[in-house]
């Protein structure tokens, strides 16, 4: 008995997104499902009831029957309370849920005992890109975002010479390059505007390059990198100098587009009154984190306000306000989840604990709460390696002085390992136990020597030898000690030859000494940053 | 002071020596690495000169000497050129290895230091100071000749005797045998005559171990000696019953054992054949008569065309090596390094590992002409950045930016790993001629399409990019 798929209509205000499109309809139908669509569910997003029954779907006249009737139900946005009452027992839900920010939902959701997958939890792993639909919606919105901007703004984006005068392009700066932030940058710039992008994480510079934009730093060190290649707070002092540059900015562009979230977080503020103030009148700020707060102070989400004759735009609907794209986008990320689920296209869905994107998106499972989903075994992108403590990447092997290290082959070890053991019991059989002690020390000391050396970068090659050489002078202290040892009576003693050749030890050792110390001193007093 | 404080300040001694060492690992700490070294060192002198084995009478003795070895030390330090540090390294591992020598020999005439001894005790410590001098004596030779060769008072070409490798041979059973002789010695006087004909025969081999290796090889023999010198610290420590020693010798004698490694993977070469020598043949013939000659057109570029190419550049890797040290030309590259860097150039160096005649020497030159040391990088972490690079500058260097080494597997340095400046959109090589490099290998990367030469002395043509680029 194949399992039905429930569209029903959106009813959040202004959401005009579906959660299927005809073409998608088909090949979940090809996976063995059997799909219902309310009445008019697709209206808002161009998409009649007549081209949904055309590609197989069954359209239902009334909710109620729908959700009734569905073993699994694909939304847009989360379920109103009334919905969730709508549910039926044992059935799979499929919707944008937040659980960090509706925990009543969930508890509501859990008493009802159903199996809920949350497409804002899909984790975020390669193999998991498919049906990312963050980054698609995401993707939609940071175009729409340039879009809104270009609408509200008074010019051109491209600069041009005509015949009535020189337009000059242009400049939009955008704050947090993800998803919605590249997507802007490449709106933007194909319409001809000078694209500036900031972001905390060092290693999208690149891209931002990539989609036409031009990198903007702020001078001050720390890694904004968090897990699962979302961004984190802040300390105070990288902040404090990122104000610094986006006020900056703020007077010279014309539009600012912010896309700053932190997961689970309100959204940061950015952009001050005082910056909104300075910026030139007609501007235009598009605030596509209004829904969690606004990056920006004087944002109002959801509507268009003027302040200081900036238009400060806070709608939180960006990718409805693309409906076809997105439903059809979203779809698609939905039936990419589906074949997840049903890998043996037979209509029926296995919610597989075991498989990382599953697990990871499934925020109840039959009416257990499964969220927060284990931490995700790797970062999307991999934090750049610290470049400073950069070792030489070169192998330890044994060398000429007979002495071992990670990695050699399996014999190669053996025969080491036997040999050392041969020379082992050699020494331990005839040696008398004072010279045990001291050799006991000494094949300590080399591999203290060794492991701690390893680590010296090769830049301080050559003063790590200068200080060795004055460290070696230590054999001083050999020559100090024959100078004028106590001497029991009646021992004769050619004190004047020792003496000499004591003194020509000392001179020797002290030179290196005091030479090689200086000279590591004055060497080290260079390198500077 | 008692004979336990004493041990005990020699156990600070070792920790702060580990500790200085440690602190080397990076450009921030390694100030205060050193200043571990110099009180520990403080510590160690201190403990002995007031501890039970020094008498009294010697102070004056030993007072003098040390202000002597004092004033000399800190005046070579003062004085020393930074281009000339491979010298004054091995001059001073060259006193090390005398001043293990000749402890050595004082500790064996002296009947107090055996005077306890019998059997196999005595046995062994005699076989200590018979290698405590072998070591030293090796050590002193080997640096200064390898002194000689870096000042340019012998030359760089490795002297090669026919039967080299026997000759060695033959010098070490014959240490051997007179080892078993010194070892019989009833009397201090007879003892003295095997020992004296070993130091020599040391001496000697000492001498032609470095006469044999090529100058190209010179940063594996600098720390190899570094690496001597410790292990002669050590055997002394043996000799001596002495603890702090024998760390001491030991951290640094393995600390000069990896450097020696470290430089020899950088050229790709394994340690035994670097010793064994007769490598680089000093701008004689190409070594590789048979192989494929290279071909083509070599192209020159004048000094103002070279100051065009780099203002127009976007990213700009300068390739230094031995080449401008000798030139002194590191303060005129920091010049442009600074003008380009304010218009906005990425300029960046790339070291490789063998680059000049010890290991980080490059860095030591580029550092005290104040480059900052973010900018200067090792091999492998820009030589992927070649392609996206608009200029490569290659300064005196040829060897470690040879194709050849990549490209053509009969090449003496096939297998070696080189700085890509090739793939660069334009190389530019600075150098005096067309004469090849130390490893006598001619260099296929002067005659690529996009390689330009700019001949002449690294200095005198700097001063005119120089010029150019702030007209």
């Amino acid at each position: 008995m194949p399992l039905t798929i429930g569209v029903p209509k959106e009813i959040a205000p202004g959401e005009k997104r579906v959660a299927t499109v005809p073409e998608v309809v088909e090949k979940l139908i090809k996976l063995g499902f059997a799909v219902r669509v309310e009445t008019g569910a697709g209206d808002a997003a161009n998409v009649s009831d007549d081209v949904f029954r055309a590609a197989g779907a069954e359209v239902v006249d009334n909710a109620t029957a729908l959700w009734s009737s569905s073993d699994i139900i694909f939304k847009v946005r989360g379920p109103t309370a009334e919905e969730v009452n709508l549910l039926r027992p044992g059935s799979t839900l499929v919707s944008f849920i937040w659980p960090a920010q509706n925990p009543e939902l969930l508890q509501q959701l859990a008493a009802r005992q159903v199996t809920v997958l949350a497409m804002d939890s899909v984790p975020r792993i390669s193999r998991a890109q498919k049906l990312d639909a963050l980054s698609s919606m995401a993707n939609i919105a940071g175009y729409r975002a340039v879009i809104e901007a270009a609408h509200h703004f008074g010019r051109f984006f491209t600069g041009q010479i005509t015949a009535a005068g020189k337009v000059p392009p242009a400049k939009v700066f955008v704050i947090g390059a993800g998803v919605a932030g590249l997507a802007a940058i490449g709106a933007a710039s194909g319409l001809g505007a000078i694209v500036r992008a900031n972001d905390t994480r060092p290693e999208v510079g690149d891209q931002v390059k990539s989609m036409g934009g031009e990198f903007v730093t702020v001078d001050y060190q720390e890694e904004g990198s968090g897990v699962g290649g979302y961004a984190k707070v802040m300390s105070e002092g990288f902040q404090k100098a990122q104000r610094e540059v986006f006020a900056k900015q703020a007077k010279e562009v014309d539009i600012i587009i912010t896309t700053a979230l932190i997961p689970g977080k309100p959204a940061p503020r950015l952009i001050t009154s005082e910056m909104v103030q300075s910026m030139k009148p007609g501007s235009v700020i598009v605030d596509m984190a209004a829904e969690q707060g606004g990056n920006c102070e004087l944002t109002e989400p959801g509507t268009v306000t003027v302040k200081h004759g900036v238009t400060i735009i806070g709608y939180a609907d960006l990718p409805s306000r693309l409906a076809k794209q997105s439903s059809t986008l979203y779809a698609t990320n939905l039936l990419r989840l589906t074949e997840e689920l049903c890998k043996n296209k037979d209509g029926a869905i296995d919610v597989n604990m075991d498989d990382e994107v599953i697990r990871g998106t499934t925020v109840i499972k039959e009416g257990t709460i499964t969220w927060p989903p284990p931490a995700p075994k790797l970062s999307a992108a991999p934090p750049a390696a610290p470049a400073a403590a950069a070792k030489p990447p070169v192998a330890a092997k044994s060398h000429g002085h007979g002495k071992g290290g990670s990695p050699m082959s399996g014999p190669a070890m053996a025969t080491l390992f036997a040999a050392a053991a041969v020379v082992f019991w050699f020494i331990g059989a005839n040696a008398p136990a004072a010279f045990l002690g001291h050799f006991t020390v000494f094949v300590l000391a080399c591999f203290v020597g060794y492991m701690v050396v390893w680590n010296v970068t090769p830049a301080l090659h050559t003063p790590l030898m200068s200080v060795t050489n004055a460290i070696s002078s230590i054999i001083a202290i050999g020559a100090l000690v024959q100078i004028a040892p106590p001497v029991d009576p009646g021992v004769s003693r050619p004190d004047e030859w020792i003496r000499w050749l004591a003194i020509g030890g000392i001179v020797l050792a002290t030179i290196n000494m005091f030479g090689g110390f200086a000279v590591t001193q004055r060497m080290l007093a260079m390198f500077r940053k | 002071m008692s004979e336990s404080l004493a041990t005990v300040s020699y156990l600070g001694a070792t920790i702060l020596f580990i500790l200085c060492l440690g602190g080397l690992s990076n450009q921030e700490t390694a100030r205060r690495g050193n200043l571990y070294g110099v009180i520990g060192m403080t510590i160690a002198v201190l403990a002995t000169v007031l501890g039970p084995h020094v008498g009294t009478s010697g102070y004056a003795w030993l007072i003098g000497a040390m202000v002597v070895g004092a004033s000399i030390g800190l005046y070579a330090a003062r004085t020393v050129q930074m281009t000339q540090m491979p010298e004054l390294v091995a001059l001073m591992h060259s006193m090390v290895g005398l001043a293990a020598m000749l402890v050595g020999f004082a500790n064996y005439i002296d009947p107090v230091a055996s005077a306890h001894m019998s059997g196999a005790e005595k046995a062994i410590h005699e076989v200590e100071i018979y290698v405590g001098i072998l070591i030293g004596a090796v050590t002193f030779s080997g640096s200064v000749i390898a002194f000689g060769k870096l000042s340019g008072k012998i030359s760089g070409n490795p002297l090669l005797l026919p039967a080299r490798h026997w000759i060695n041979l033959a010098g070490l059973l014959v240490v051997i045998y007179f080892g078993r002789e010194f070892l019989r010695a009833g009397s201090v006087g007879e003892g003295m005559t095997p020992l004296i004909v070993m130091t020599v025969i040391a001496l000697l081999f000492g001498i032609h171990m470095v006469m044999a290796i090529g100058g190209a090889d010179m940063p594996v023999v600098v720390s190899m000696l570094n690496s001597y010198s410790g292990w002669a610290a050590a055997a002394t420590g043996f000799m001596l019953s002495n603890d702090l020693l024998i760390v001491t010798g030991a951290l640094v004698g393995s600390s000069g054992a990896i450097l020696s490694y470290i430089m020899c993977a950088a050229m790709n070469r394994h340690f035994i054949s670097v010793i064994a020598g007769g490598f680089g043949t000093g701008g004689g013939t190409p070594a590789a008569a048979g192989a494929a000659q290279p071909a083509g057109e070599v192209v020159a570029i004048s000094a103002p065309d070279t100051a065009e190419l780099l203002r127009e550049a976007k990213n700009v890797i300068i390739v230094p090596g031995y080449g401008m040290a000798v030139a002194q030309a590191q303060h005129t590259v920091y010049e442009i390094t600074r003008l380009l860097r304010e218009k906005g150039v990425n300029v960046r160096f790339g070291i490789h590992p063998v680059a000049g005649r010890m290991p980080g020497h490059m860095n030591v030159l580029l550092a005290e002409a104040k480059v900052p040391y973010d900018i200067v990088q090792e091999m492998d972490e820009l030589n992927d950045d070649f392609p996206q690079t608009d200029v490569a500058m290659v300064i005196g260097a040829n060897d470690i930016v040879n194709p050849g080494a990549q490209d053509d597997p009969t090449s003496p340095i096939a297998g070696m790993p080189v700085l890509e400046v090739w793939k660069a959109k334009t190389s530019i090589v600075m150098k005096r001629s067309m004469a090849s490099g130390y490893a006598g290998v001619d260099n296929p990367l002067f005659y690529k399409e996009n390689n330009r030469m700019l001949f002449g002395d690294a200095k005198k043509m700097l001063d005119e990019v120089l010029v150019a680029l702030k007209a």
